[in-house]
């Protein structure tokens, strides 16, 4: 008997470390000689600077080095990279390493300062004298899109980055056709990914092997290596990006660049010591990018029998300050929102607009709840209008299983048709409706209300893109002891890549997964590949080492069979073994084999392609592919404190072939979190100035365990066709439709209030007014 | 100005060390940066997340709110005294068995309050476990299997007992 690896419940390989302590985050870096960095932020949200004064800064006796934007080489003195063009996208205004003469928001870097602890870097900060003329700043988002109250960038005449519209079918007609026309304004505010490791960046320049090392808390090291590379003037080879233990990214640690990123270098290159910068949690609410302000117009046309005939929606996007990540987020957005719904005729239009408030990149999501959220409401108001049931107006718009692959006419993120692969809608509702008896919810939430008690019952769809190109890569090695090495490029924040990787690897090559070691998210042990977001590492890289492992299981088989004296198909790999099938005494281990396949004289045979047992390959998905689920819960509101508790949470998740249900249910489990908290508890307050008001934890509320609920999680497997494992991404799943349920749920327990929820995050204050006000209404 | 500094001993894991510190410099600083302990982590120094939980005497701090120079005189017990790899404490072994941490970046400080809250309550209920995590912030778990987790170490260590 084989074990079978893939899709076991394996604990995972890199706990241990983990729990003892033994982890390598960034701050755990400590080299000889090092010194450390402070960044010194703008406190406007939009001012001309005048004049700085370091000279006092300088006079500090710890102090090495205070760089200004005036001390830069010339190359940084140019906006950083734009990263992911884009035809609409016609001012891709991107951020500066340091402030050139005007800041665009509270927390842009002024100066850097290194000193010799962090504690001296931060009063050496303190005495640089900055002048700044403020100037009105752009906060509101419909305000920025009309040029109010001033421009971002002046230079563009314009706070519009880009202008986009995409169209299939012809929304006009189907609208005039219509037996019901709803339209309504949906405003999903800021949040941000907090992940408990805030930034941090140490390098080291050796100059004498002219070789800089630099560790990063990035989700892309292999792209951040070769920016840096060229950035500096240096060969690819002589950068070294470390990505080691990140304490979680969800999206907002993959940029390129964060100016920390280039300034720690630079310093670490003038002073030819090692540099050392960590983000604190006042920075990180301001300096690392935030997501989502979007304000939709949106509008849905049906028939009388609820058949969607056409959607439009014409939203704004708060870019923020810069758009160094394109357009990505509100293409996302846009094409999120038709979900598992056939949409014959859909408009989708938006603006990308300038505010002066914290950079906009992708967060856990990324765009996709916000599309959901409009689809669903739109739905669910359009049900209530035509006195439908809410399950029923999906179940006759549902995409069936036998239409796939279905082209829902858009182009996606990746530039390519949005076609999805695979998937059962229609199934997947029904699991979760029977999870929660939805046929029976009438009684039941009338024995709530008998008991005084408001409780609502909310339900989600959507289709989850994931798993896009361009490529990933991986090199597996069987060594002579017969463990298994396996190099990739995705870097991992938590995900278990350790694991499930390695899974791949046992299941292909027969050993046990402990003896698979993988090396993640370090340039200098792999260095082909993009990077972990879009939930693709484990679809592309996972294909990646499938292959690789594969090809390492041929030769194997190959250089066994002259060793055994058999032929490659009698011979079965298993426990560490190649063997003979039925003469299991007739055996080798893989460690011989890798030995046997490295001589140290005669011949290697051509058709080993090389010595040593080893691989590499390549994987690069012709489309992405679609995962898609069902979110269902319980909620109780309590219309006096207009607070929320969470009777019951059921997710029904659909990502294909599953590698690890352990590591997966925990995806899920952490995207619900995150989800819960961005619809009810985190919000990030902005007043007219632009300065940020919950820019803490005791302002910004991550849910803690009293507030989560239990989480049940469901499983169906449609696999993917598109890539060898069959696997689609997993990693957003998990948040995608909480807003969208959230606000169902809350209607439903409050539905003699008829209160529509149009916004979020919402928060008890909001809710408190919403319900205030429909009381009014009643009575 | 020069900074002040002062030389205090520290007992940390049952060891004594002789430190020269700055008189503002926290304890977390200090035990990550002049120990070495870098188990120890900082999420977000306003004493919110517990990541920097520590025992002093036994009982969970916030290392990120002491100074170095107040916990002079103290036993101060760090996740490095916990267990080793080959000796997991029974509390790491039910994480580990749990699937109780993903990037394990909260998970130190969690495991400090995990261990001396399971000492005074040796069979808690779950909402009891919920309410002692709610001290902790963990942005990757959603709390589900932390839980778990804490209800199998309970369990471990009852088995150990009897
Ligand atoms: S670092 Fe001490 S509580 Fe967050
Ligand atoms: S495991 Fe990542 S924060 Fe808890």
């Amino acid at each position: 008997m084989t074990t079978r690896w893939l899709g076991a419940p394996i604990k995972r390989n890199e706990d241990p470390r983990l729990l003892v302590g033994q982890g390598l985050f960034v701050d755990d870096v400590q080299l000889p000689g090092m010194l450390h960095a402070v960044v010194l932020r703008s406190p406007h949200a939009h001012a001309r600077i005048l004049r700085i004064d370091v000279r006092r800064a300088l006079e500090h006796p710890d102090v090495l080095l205070v760089l200004t934007h005036a001390d830069l080489p010339p190359s940084l003195r140019e906006p950083l990279p734009k990263l992911i063009p884009h035809p609409d996208l016609k001012h891709h205004k991107t951020q500066y390493t340091l402030a050139p003469d005007k800041v665009r928001h509270v927390g842009e870097p002024v100066a850097f300062v290194v000193a010799t602890s962090r504690y001296a870097a931060e009063d050496a900060a303190e005495l640089i004298e900055v002048d700044y003329e403020p100037l009105p700043a752009v906060v509101d988002l419909e305000d920025a899109a009309a040029g109010r109250p001033a421009l971002v960038h002046e230079d563009i005449g314009t706070n519009v980055a880009a202008h986009s519209v995409q169209r299939v079918g012809d929304y006009e007609a189907a609208r005039a056709r219509a037996d019901l026309v709803l339209a309504r304004r949906f405003v999903v505010d800021r949040g941000c990914a907090s992940p408990m490791e805030t930034r941090g960046v140490v390098a080291q320049w050796d100059p004498r092997a002219r070789q800089l090392t630099v560790w990063d808390s990035t989700q892309a090291p292999i792209p951040i290596r070769n920016g840096l590379a060229a950035l500096f003037g240096l060969a690819q080879k002589d950068v070294r990006v470390i990505a080691p233990d990140v304490g979680g990214g969800f999206g907002p640690k993959i940029m390129m660049f964060y100016p920390e990123e280039v300034l720690v270098p630079l310093a670490a290159m003038r002073l030819g010591r090692p540099v050392k910068w960590i983000e604190d949690r006042r920075e990180h609410f301001v300096a690392t990018n935030h997501e989502r302000t979007q304000i939709h117009h949106a509008e849905i046309a049906l028939d009388r029998e609820g058949h969607i005939l056409g959607v439009r929606t014409v939203f704004l996007h708060d870019a923020g300050a810069y758009i160094p990540y394109g357009l990505i987020v509100p293409i996302v957005a846009e094409c999120t929102l038709p979900g598992p719904y056939r949409i014959p005729n859909y408009h989708a239009e938006f603006r990308a607009v300038f505010t002066n408030k914290t950079i906009v990149s992708p967060y856990r999501g990324a765009g996709r709840p916000h599309g959901v959220f409009v689809m669903e409401r739109l739905l669910d108001l359009a049900a209530r209008e035509l006195g439908m049931d809410r399950a029923e107006i999906r179940r006759r718009n549902f995409i069936q299983p036998h239409e796939f692959p279905y082209d829902v006419g858009l182009i996606y993120q990746d530039n390519a048709p949005l076609v999805y692969d695979s998937g059962n809608y229609p199934a997947a509702l029904e699991r979760a409706l029977e999870a929660v008896d939805y046929p029976r919810w009438p009684e039941e939430k009338a024995r709530y209300r008998a008991q005084g008690r408001r409780v609502g019952l909310g339900f989600a769809c959507y289709v989850e893109g994931s798993g896009i190109g361009p490529y990933e890569g991986c090199r597996v090695t069987v060594e002579p002891s017969g463990k298994v090495y396996v190099a990739t490029g995705v870097g991992t924040q938590g995900q278990g890549h350790f694991t499930s990787l390695a899974q791949v690897v046992a299941e292909a090559l027969g050993v046990d997964v402990r003896d698979v070691h993988v090396v993640t998210g370090d340039t200098g042990a792999f260095g082909w590949g993009t990077g972990t977001f879009a939930s693709r590492a484990a679809v592309v890289a996972g294909s990646a080492v499938h292959l690789a492992a594969q090809a390492v299981r041929q030769k194997a088989l190959q250089v066994a069979a002259s060793l055994l004296e058999a032929s490659p198909e009698d011979l079965e790999l298993a426990d560490g073994q190649v063997r003979v099938r039925g003469a299991p005494s007739r055996s080798v281990s893989l460690g011989e084999v890798a030995r046997a396949a490295n001589p140290l004289r005669g011949v290697i045979p051509s058709e080993w392609e090389g010595p040593g047992l080893e691989a590499t390959r390549y994987f690069a998905p012709p489309r992405g592919t679609f995962s898609h689920g069902v979110h269902a819960a319980l909620v109780e509101v309590d219309p006096e404190t207009a607070t929320l508790r969470f009777l019951r949470y059921v997710v029904v998740h659909d990502c294909g072939t599953i590698l690890n249900p352990l590591i997966l249910d925990g995806q899920i489990h952490g995207g619900v979190a995150q989800g819960i908290g961005g619809s009810f508890f985190e919000r990030l307050v902005y007043d007219d100035s632009g300065q940020l008001l919950s820019g803490s934890f005791m302002d910004f509320h991550i849910p803690t365990a009293v507030e989560i609920p239990e989480i049940e999680v469901i499983h169906q497997e449609t696999p993917s066709p598109l890539n060898p494992i069959g696997a689609k991404g997993a990693g957003e799943g998990g948040v995608i439709p909480v807003p969208a349920l959230v606000a169902q749920a809350i209607e439903d327990a409050l539905d003699d209030l008829e209160l529509e929820i149009l916004r979020m995050p919402l928060h008890p204050d909001a809710l408190f007014e919403l319900i205030q006000k429909a009381t009014r209404r009643g009575s | 100005m020069r900074e002040p500094l002062r030389t205090v001993q520290l007992e940390v894991n049952g060891k004594a060390y002789t430190v020269t510190v700055p008189v503002r410099k926290t304890l977390a600083d200090v035990l990550r940066e002049d120990l070495q302990l870098t188990g120890t982590h900082v999420g977000c120094e306003q004493g919110v997340c517990g990541a920097c939980t520590v025992w002093l005497d036994g009982e969970p701090v916030r290392s990120c709110l002491l100074l170095a120079v107040q916990a002079a005189g103290h036993r101060v017990t760090t996740v490095e005294a916990l267990g080793t790899v080959d000796r997991l404490h029974p509390v790491q072994e039910a994480f580990w068995e749990n699937h109780g941490l993903q990037c394990g970046f909260c998970t130190p400080g969690i495991l400090m309050t995990v261990a001396a809250f399971l000492r005074e309550h040796p069979a808690p209920s779950r909402q009891e476990i919920r309410e002692v995590l709610a001290g902790h912030l963990c942005r990757c778990t959603g709390y589900q299997n932390i839980v778990r987790a804490v209800e199998d170490a309970a369990r471990r260590l009852q088995a150990r007992r009897t």
